[in-house]
C-alpha cells in the first residue's frame, strides 16, 4: 500500500540529508568537500538539535572517514558517509577494503570532477575512478531519485546475498544544489522499509569475538575475490526486489535502468545522471518532428547490467553512448568501453558511437543532443562513418 | 599496584595465543602480551592493528592468534579505524543494542612506520577527537616488515636499507622524532613511554592506566627487533636495560598535564654500551668515527635534560 506523499521543495543535498534524518544511521564519519559539504553540515545540525542521535565523527580526512566507517560497520553499526571528487579519490584504498571486508556501508557521492585542473563542478570522473573498487553504484537523475536511492541502499547493501557497500550518486550542483519539487515518504514508512541493522558477525558481539581483515596467502585469496564478485552478481536481483518493494511503498518504479520512449526508437541516447533530463527534453522535441528516438538512462552502473542493456538496444539502429568522464585510454570513455563490449558479447551489431560531454561542469544542452541525433541518423543511414570519442561543446581552439 | 607480582601476572590467560609467526627474540609480541595483561579479567576488548609484522604474522587466514575481537584495516589508519569501532560502541550502547553489563575496551597496535609516519595524521586525528581508546606504538625504529628501511623513529647513524652505511654515508642523517611529546601536546589525558624492565612492572602499570583512563591514551613502547638491530636473540632484555640505563629510552609518563620521570639511573651509562650490542651501529666503532659517538651522546644528553626539565616543572 502506497504511503501518502509529503510534497516538498528541496535540493539534492537536502533530499539526501532528509533521508539520512529518517534512517537515523548509527555512525557517520565525514569530512567536508564541495559540493557534498552540506550533507554532513545538515546531519550535524539534526544532531545538534536532537532530531537524530547518529554518532557523527568529524574526522580529519576522507581517508579517515572511510577508515572509521569500516571500523564502525565491522563493529556492528549501520554506518554512512558522504563525499565528492578528491575525497573519494583519497578514500580509494579504503573503498576496496570496505567491499572486500563485505561491509554494507552507504556512501552518498555528489559527483564532481577530479583534479586537475582543480574545478568544483560536475562530471563522473570520481565515481568512474572507483568503478572497480567493488562498490555497488547507483546514479540519480534528480533530487527525487537521490532521495529514493538512498533509502533503497540499506536493504540492498545489508542483504545476506550481497553484503557489499553501496554508493548513491547525484550530480554535483546540477542536482545537489538545484531546488526542485520532491515527494517525501513519512518517517515511519522509511524506518519500516529500512528496518533495523542486524549483522550476523561483528566485533562487538559479546562472547563471540571475530577477527576482521586477515593476511591471506595465494592459496585462499582468490576464492575471497570470487565470492565478492558472486555477491556483486547477486546484487542485481536484490536491487530489483528492493525496487519492487519500494514501488509498493512509494508508487515510483525503479529498475537497473530507465527506458524513455525507446519502444520503437531507432536511435537511443545512453547516459547517466542529470543529463538524462536534458536528453529526454530533446527526445520529446525530436519525437514531435516524427523522429524515432529514446533515452536509456543507466541507474545501476555496478553491477553492470550488460545483458539487459544489450537486449534493450537490440532493436535500435544506433546508440549514442554519452560519457561524462574521460578514461584517458586513447579511445573511449568508461560507458563507451563497457556498453560496446556488452553489445558485442551479446551479438547486438548496431552503430554505437561514444561521445564525451559535460566534463568539469561544461554545459550540455538540448541542442547538443539534437546535433548528436543528426550525426547518428547519418551514420545509421550509411551517409557517413562514425567518428568515435568525440567531445561535445568543446571550444574550437581548445584553449 | 602495590601487590604487583610478575609470576602472578603471568598466570593470567594469554589474550595473544602462541603459534603466531613472529620471529624469535622479537619485542613486538612481548609488548602486546604485556599490554593485554593490563586488561582486567572479564573485560572485553577490540584490538586494532596497523599493517606490519604483527598483523601479517598473527592473523593469516584462516588462523588468528587473537582471543579478542580484532580488526586490521590498512597501514596508515589504525587510529581512524579504532575511532570508528569505539564510536560504534557508544552508538550501540546508547541505542540499547549491547547488554548493559558488557564493557569493551579499545586498544590498537601499530609499528613506528604505521604510527610515526604513514599513520601519523590518522593517529593525530584520533587523539585530538578524544576517542576512548589506547594507541600503542611498538617502536622498533624502522620499517621492519618491508626489510629494515629507515623511519622517523630510526635513531641517527643507524644502518638501514634506505640509509645504508657506505663510503659516502654514516647511516641515517637525522635524529628520531619525539612522538610521545608530540602526542602529549595533543592534550590527551595520558601518554607514557616504556619498554621491558626485569619485572615488567613499568609496562604493566602504564598499560593498565592507559586502558582504564577515560579518553585517548598513547603508549610508546621500545620493542627491539633482532633482524633490524642485529643483536643476539637472547639478548633482548639486556638491550632494553641498556636503552634505559644510558637514558636513550627514558621511562616517563604524562598525565593530566604533568610530566613524570619514572626511573632515573643511579649512574647514567655511556651510550656506547647500548650501541655496541647492535650491528646497525657497528660502523660507529670503526677508527676515525669517534666523533659520531660523541654526537650521538650529545643528542641523548640533550633530550634527557629536556625531559628532566619537563618533569621538574
Amino acid at each position: 500500500m502506497s504511503a501518502e506523499p509529503i510534497k516538498e521543495r528541496m535540493s539534492g543535498n537536502e533530499a539526501v540529508s532528509e533521508a539520512i534524518r529518517q534512517v537515523n544511521p548509527d555512525v557517520m564519519p565525514a569530512f567536508p568537500i564541495t559540493p557534498s559539504t552540506e550533507i554532513p553540515q545538515m546531519v550535524a545540525n539534526f544532531i545538534s538539535n536532537g532530531k537524530i542521535d547518529t554518532e557523527f565523527i568529524p574526522v580529519e580526512s576522507e581517508h579517515s572517514a572511510m577508515s572509521a566507517a569500516i571500523g564502525a560497520e565491522a563493529a556492528g553499526a549501520r554506518t554512512m558517509t558522504a563525499t565528492s571528487s578528491a575525497g573519494l579519490a583519497l578514500m580509494w584504498e579504503e573503498l576496496l577494503l570496505a567491499a572486500s571486508n563485505r561491509l554494507p556501508i552507504v556512501l552518498t557521492l555528489v559527483n564532481r570532477t577530479l583534479s586537475g585542473p582543480i574545478n568544483i563542478n560536475c562530471d563522473h570522473s570520481d565515481g568512474m575512478g572507483a568503478r572497480d573498487t567493488g562498490w555497488i553504484q547507483i546514479y540519480a537523475e534528480n533530487n527525487q531519485e537521490a532521495y529514493d536511492n538512498y533509502i533503497q541502499a540499506y536493504p540492498i547493501a545489508e542483504d545476506p546475498r550481497v553484503h557489499l557497500p553501496v554508493m548513491i550518486c547525484q550530480d554535483g550542483f546540477i542536482t545537489s544544489h538545484a531546488v526542485e519539487n520532491i515527494d517525501l515518504l513519512p518517517d515511519d514508512a522509511v524506518k519500516d522499509f529500512v528496518g533495523t541493522y542486524q549483522p550476523e558477525e561483528y566485533l562487538l558481539n559479546p562472547g563471540k569475538p571475530v577477527s576482521v581483515g586477515p593476511y591471506s596467502i595465494s592459496a585462499y585469496a582468490m576464492e575471497a575475490k570470487k565470492n565478492q564478485e558472486d555477491a556483486m552478481e547477486s546484487a542485481k536481483d536484490v536491487i530489483l526486489e528492493t525496487a519492487a518493494r519500494f514501488q509498493a511503498l512509494s508508487g515510483r518504479k525503479y529498475g537497473l535502468f530507465e527506458q524513455y520512449r525507446t519502444k520503437d526508437a531507432e536511435i537511443i541516447f545512453l547516459l547517466m545522471g542529470s543529463a538524462a533530463g536534458t536528453a529526454k527534453q530533446a527526445v520529446d522535441e525530436l519525437r514531435e518532428k516524427g523522429k524515432r528516438v529514446g533515452v536509456l538512462k543507466l541507474r545501476v552502473f555496478r553491477p553492470f547490467p550488460e545483458k539487459e542493456i544489450a537486449e534493450a538496444l537490440r532493436r535500435a539502429k544506433g546508440v549514442a553512448i554519452l560519457d561524462r568522464c574521460e578514461s584517458y585510454n586513447g579511445c573511449s570513455g568508461p560507458l563507451g568501453s563497457e556498453v560496446t563490449a556488452g553489445l558485442y558479447r551479446n551479438k547486438v551489431q548496431i552503430e554505437a558511437v561514444n561521445y564525451i560531454y559535460g566534463l568539469a561542469g561544461r554545459d550540455f544542452t538540448v541542442q547538443h543532443v539534437k546535433d548528436i541525433y543528426e550525426e547518428m541518423r547519418a551514420v545509421c543511414a550509411g551517409e557517413k562513418a562514425a567518428v568515435q570519442h568525440q567531445y561535445i561543446g568543446l571550444r574550437e581552439n581548445k584553449n | 599496584m602495590g601487590d604487583y607480582v610478575l609470576k602472578t601476572m603471568l598466570q593470567k590467560p594469554e589474550r595473544l595465543s602462541s603459534g603466531h609467526r613472529m620471529c624469535a627474540g622479537c619485542g613486538a609480541t612481548i609488548a602486546v602480551r604485556a599490554v593485554l595483561r593490563g586488561l582486567h579479567e572479564g573485560d572485553r576488548a577490540v584490538i586494532g592493528n596497523a599493517t606490519g609484522c604483527l598483523e601479517v604474522s598473527s592473523f593469516m587466514y584462516p588462523y588468528t592468534a587473537w582471543e579478542d575481537s580484532y580488526i586490521h584495516n590498512a597501514f596508515e589508519n589504525a587510529g581512524a579505524t579504532l575511532s570508528g569501532v569505539e564510536t560504534a560502541y557508544r552508538a550501540l550502547k546508547k541505542r540499547g543494542r549491547l547488554p548493559e553489563n558488557e564493557q569493551f575496551k579499545f586498544i590498537t597496535f601499530g609499528g613506528d612506520g604505521g604510527t610515526y609516519d604513514i599513520g601519523f595524521q590518522s593517529l593525530s586525528g584520533a587523539m585530538e577527537r578524544g576517542h576512548d581508546l589506547v594507541y600503542v606504538c611498538y617502536d622498533n625504529g624502522a620499517y621492519m616488515n618491508t626489510g629494515i628501511q629507515r623511519s622517523s623513529a630510526t635513531p641517527m647513524f643507524a644502518d638501514t636499507t634506505t640509509t645504508p652505511v657506505g663510503s659516502q654515508s654514516n647511516g641515517k642523517m637525522q635524529n628520531r622524532k619525539d612522538l610521545a611529546s608530540i602526542i602529549a601536546e595533543h592534550d590527551v589525558p595520558y601518554v607514557a613511554q616504556t619498554t621491558f624492565t626485569r619485572d615488567f612492572q613499568d609496562i604493566h602499570r602504564k598499560s593498565e592506566r592507559a586502558i582504564y583512563t577515560e579518553g585517548a591514551s598513547f603508549l610508546n613502547i621500545m620493542t627491539p627487533c633482532p633482524r633490524g638491530w642485529r643483536y643476539e636473540m637472547s639478548d633482548i632484555m639486556e638491550v632494553c636495560r641498556l636503552a634505559v640505563e644510558t637514558c636513550y629510552w627514558p621511562l616517563f609518563e604524562y598525565a593530566e598535564g604533568k610530566w613524570t620521570l619514572n626511573y632515573e639511573p643511579k649512574q647514567k651509562l655511556p651510550i656506547e654500551e647500548f650501541l655496541r650490542m647492535q650491528g646497525r651501529f657497528k660502523h660507529l666503532f670503526k677508527k676515525g668515527n669517534e666523533d659520531l659517538i660523541v654526537q650521538f651522546q650529545q643528542e641523548v644528553d640533550r633530550r634527557w635534560e629536556d625531559l628532566q626539565y619537563k618533569c621538574a616543572r
